[in-house]
Parts: structure tokens; C-alpha cells; sequence
């Protein structure tokens, strides 16, 4: 039975991205790093920057779009568009870029982020403020106020359930500074990690070590979405788009300390729609990019991925599995959230499509496909499969 | 380090006020503390007890809410315990422990709190625990803690 869905009829055709910064380290506006991303994307796709017709974005991006337009010269804007949530949307604005192309709504859509917290808000300062935020009043009286706490709180209880230990953690984190330290646009370039180093550095909140917490940075990604058909006669080799999903399972309120399923990452009805418009296994995957804003997250997506089942983790998730050149599944093979850069994970995105394209730093032999994550105990999430 | 200190009542600092939503939908819960008394969110249609409090029944869609006063018994559900202080106000008093609770008495909705009594022990998920109510009078609320029963 033929499905009608968005497989094979949009690619990426485009990768570019800022310097990246330490937070506070951009000499110019997180503003002028959307615009540089942008500019740098269109010239990897060879298209000109006024042939891009339509923005998309997520997590509430500032950088508004008739701005973009405006600054960028963009001749006409015939689409702009944010996914609702955080960083569960990155594979969200991929999917609403490939509808709007496929759809006829524009032609060449820009996904982007820009992200300067050194300029503007940090996540890491939690929400405290008279204003706060609905259900964060049950928590914040005791304390409990940024992600990296919120998000302990469910990876203790997964890590209970399922008798993971902080092996598997450090695992996560260090496979990130592995694959950094062969990227030169990585932040954490040149600083490797020993599995010393993770253990001895200071707890943020238990279980999380300072290193099992991404970054703060200063940087923009983007990407060039476009029909399968323009991408034929483009400059690139197309990343086509196999399948791409986003929503939230039974009950999974944001900032809710409810939900029916609470050890979880919020992926099990999500990876099976993925899985299915694919038409692929788990095992048919290459290589993966999976938000690792706390490394505790990963380890949950990747049992609810079917890359493992949450019993056997301990076995599966390993420095050796997950790391290039010879693991079972290289796991954000440029650096990922924890050691490349934290664009929100945009920049995982530009990752996933240079493995099927053969142009990564950490490049996975052979790749055909390449799975992208975006969220990770959040809520709404999204997920995507491109092939070469 | 937070610990229940003579002269301190407060776990924390009050740093942090508590803080109904604005809209109101959880209001009777912050009363009920008040009184020293855990409510949670009841349908007066269906039944369906429900956490965090909304404006309708999740079961049924019914608007016609109730409460139901339930016992401040519970087990750690989770916990974690904090290190790096947020706001940076608190860094004299970490590390400190937030535990998640779950109510037998409601079915096993759940319920964040802090855990009294000495941060850096040894907390184990399951092990049974009891309200202590924190009264903040001068800001006119109240906190709902838990200790460890022996």
C-alpha cells in the first residue's frame, strides 16, 4: 500500500555555519551569525542567497524573519515558519521546510538557528523570575529550576529502572569529545576528554558530571532545503529526506513531574513512524546524530531508536560503539551539543547531512544513512532519517 | 550546606516564592498547604484523580473539578541532589536534595519536594517518606517537605 508521505521528495542541499564561539566569544551579533550560517549554506548548495524564498526555525528563534529577509536581500519571502518547543524541534523545521518545497510554497527554505548566550539568555540560569512559567511553580520553591535538573530527575529514574550506571554516561560524553577533537570548527578542538578527567570533574546536579552537560556557545547553523528534483542539478550530493517525524506521547507535558511515562525520552511512538515511513530497520542505520544536551538523554534515545533494548544498554553503550572509525553506531561523529557546539542542535542537522554526502571530518565509511534526534526528554520531539 | 538548622525553619532560602499559576487552575492546591492539608485534583464527573491540576478532566473533558484531601505519605519516586547553584544566590547551600514523591493514597500521582535532613546521605528510590509542611507566613505561603520515616 503506497503511503502519501514526504520520503524522497526533498533534500538538503546545503550546509553552512558560523565560527563558533565560548559563549560570549562572537564579535558580532547573534543576528550576523544567522546571516553568516545562511550566507555559507546557499554558497555550499551553489545557489545564490536571493534564490532563497522561505526561513524556518524553532525553539522560538529571535531572529525574526522579515529581518533575515530584509538584511539578506531576499527578493521575496514566500514562506517563514517556527516549530513549536526547544530543542525537540530542530528535525521539526527540516520536516515544515521539505512540506513547504514539496507543497509549492517556496522553493529554496533556509533551516536555520542562531544562538548567543552570551548576549542574550542563558538556559542555564533556570527560571526563578515573578514571571515563571505555569507548572515550574511546583519545583522552582524546592530548587529545582534549570533543564539539567529537571532532566536528572527523569534519567534517575530511567537509570533505576533499568540498572544503568554512569559508565553508560560517560560513554555518551566522550564519544561527543572523541569525534571533536577531528573537527576544527569544534569549540572543544584540541581538548580531549579522559574518562579521569569526566570522573574527577565537578557534579552539576547528580547524575550529571560537568561533562555530561553541553556547552554555552555563541553560533548559527543552517541548512538549503529543496525539492528532490532541483537537488539533482545542484552543486552537492543531495541528503534526501527518508522520513521525518515530531509530536509527544500520551500525556508528556512539558515541565510536568506526571507524566505516564517518566523514565522515558519521548520517542516510542515517534521512532516507529519514523521507522515506518522510512521503510528501514533499526540496523540499516549508518550513523547518528542525537541532541545530547545532558549525555543522561541520549542513552534513553538510543534504546527508544531500537538501536538496543533499555535492558542492554549497559553492553551497547560503550566509548567503543560509538565512536568513529570502527563502532557499531558512531554517535554524533562532528561533536555534537556536549564538544562541537550548542546551536539548540541545529548543527547536528549540517552533521547528518555531510555523512551521506561523504564530507564529514569523522566520516563513517560507506554511509548511506544517517539519523537525526532532536529533543531528548523533551517535549515536543522530532526525529529524521536522510540516505545519500 | 541545607540542613534543618535551629533558628532556620526554611530548607532553602527563601529565594524561590511559591507560585500558583497565574491563570488560577491550581490555586486550591496552594490553599490546601496552607492549611497543612495535600490536595489533589478530582472530577466531580468520572472520578479521575489528576497532577499537575488543569482545567478539565484529561479522562472524561468534564470542566466540573473537585478535590480530594489525600494522605502525606508517599515514596521517592526520583531525586537528584544539587551541586551547581541556581540561582547563584543558593551556592551556600548546596548540595541540597529534591525528591519527586508518589501518593499511594492518589494514585501514585507525584509530587516535588525537598528531603530533609542531611544532603549528602544516601537516598534510595522507593524508601518511604512523610509531609512536613513549611510555612513561609510572612509571604503567606506554605511548602510541602518530606522526610525519611524511621
Amino acid at each position: 500500500m503506497e503511503q502519501n508521505t514526504i520520503k524522497d521528495k526533498a533534500a538538503i542541499v546545503g550546509v553552512g555555519e558560523s565560527k563558533y564561539y565560548k559563549r560570549g566569544g562572537s564579535p558580532v551579533s547573534e543576528f550576523g551569525l544567522a546571516c553568516q550560517a545562511i550566507i555559507n549554506a546557499a554558497e555550499d548548495a551553489g545557489i545564490k542567497v536571493t534564490e532563497i524564498d522561505g526561513l524556518a526555525s524553532f525553539a522560538m528563534e529571535a531572529n525574526e524573519p522579515s529581518r533575515l529577509a530584509g538584511g539578506l536581500g531576499l527578493p521575496e519571502l514566500n514562506f517563514c515558519n517556527m516549530a513549536w518547543t526547544g530543542g525537540g524541534g530542530v528535525a521539526a523545521a527540516v520536516a515544515n521546510a521539505a512540506a513547504a518545497v514539496v507543497c509549492g510554497y517556496a522553493k529554496y527554505v533556509a533551516v536555520f538557528r542562531a544562538l548567543a548566550q552570551g548576549q542574550t539568555f542563558r538556559f542555564g540560569q533556570g527560571t526563578t523570575g515573578p514571571g515563571m512559567a505555569g507548572l515550574m511553580g511546583f519545583t522552582v520553591p524546592y530548587g529545582l529550576t534549570t533543564p539539567a535538573q529537571k532532566i536528572a530527575m527523569r534519567v534517575r529514574r530511567f537509570m533505576h529502572e533499568h540498572k544503568i550506571t554512569q559508565d553508560a554516561l560517560a560513554a555518551v560524553s566522550m564519544a561527543s569529545y572523541h569525534h571533536a577533537q577531528f573537527n576544527p570548527r569544534a569549540v572543544m578542538y584540541g581538548r580531549p576528554l579522559t574518562r579521569e578527567a569526566y570522573d574527577q570533574s565537578r557534579w552539576i546536579v547528580e547524575p550529571f558530571h560537568l561533562f555530561d552537560c553541553c556547552m554555552e556557545n555563541d553560533g548559527a547553523s543552517a541548512v538549503i532545503v529543496t525539492t528532490a528534483e532541483r537537488a539533482r542539478d545542484l552543486k552537492q550530493k543531495p541528503a534526501y529526506i527518508m522520513a521525518a517525524a515530531q509530536g509527544s506521547d500520551y500525556r508528556d507535558i512539558h515541565d510536568s513531574e506526571n507524566v505516564p511515562a517518566f523514565a522515558s525520552s519521548n520517542y516510542k511512538h515517534l521512532s516507529r513512524r519514523l521507522y515506518e515511513m522510512a521503510g528501514i530497520e533499526p540496523e540499516d542505520v549508518d550513523v547518528v546524530q542525537s541532541y545530547d544536551h545532558f549525555s543522561g538523554g541520549v542513552v534513553i534515545t538510543l534504546a527508544e531508536h531500537g538501536f538496543c533494548a533499555a535492558d542492554e544498554l549497559m553492553e551497547f553503550c560503550t566509548l567503543d560503539n560509538l565512536t568513529w572509525p570502527n563502532g557499531k553506531l558512531p554517535l554524533n561523529t562532528a561533536g555534537g551539543n556536549l564538544a562541537e557546539c550548542y546551536v539548540i542542535g541545529m548543527q547536528l542537522v549540517n552533521e547528518a547531512a555531510r555523512q551521506v554526502r561523504g564530507d564529514a571530518t569523522c566520516q563513517v565509511k560507506d554511509a548511506e544513512i544517517s539519523m537525526m534526534i532532536s529533543g531528548s526528554v523533551t517535549t515536543p520531539a522530532s526525529n529524521l532519517i536522510l540516505h545519500r | 550546606m541545607a540542613t534543618e538548622q535551629s533558628g532556620s525553619t526554611y530548607y532553602l532560602p527563601e529565594l524561590l516564592p511559591a507560585s500558583p499559576t497565574p491563570d488560577g487552575r491550581d490555586r486550591e492546591f496552594w490553599e490546601a498547604l496552607k492549611r497543612h492539608q495535600i490536595v489533589v485534583q478530582r472530577c466531580n464527573a468520572c472520578g479521575t484523580l489528576q497532577m499537575e491540576p488543569e482545567w478539565l478532566c484529561h479522562k472524561c473533558l468534564s470542566f466540573d473539578r473537585g478535590w480530594k484531601e489525600v494522605a502525606g505519605k508517599g515514596r521517592i519516586y526520583s531525586w537528584v541532589r544539587i551541586w551547581h547553584p541556581v540561582p547563584a544566590k543558593l551556592k551556600e547551600i548546596c548540595p541540597f536534595v529534591v525528591v519527586l514523591v508518589e501518593l499511594p493514597d492518589a494514585d501514585n500521582l507525584r509530587i516535588a519536594g525537598n528531603l530533609l535532613g542531611d544532603p549528602q546521605r544516601e537516598v534510595e528510590i522507593g524508601a518511604p517518606v512523610e509531609a512536613a509542611f513549611e510555612d513561609h507566613k510572612e509571604k503567606g505561603y506554605t511548602l510541602l517537605q518530606w522526610r525519611l520515616v524511621r
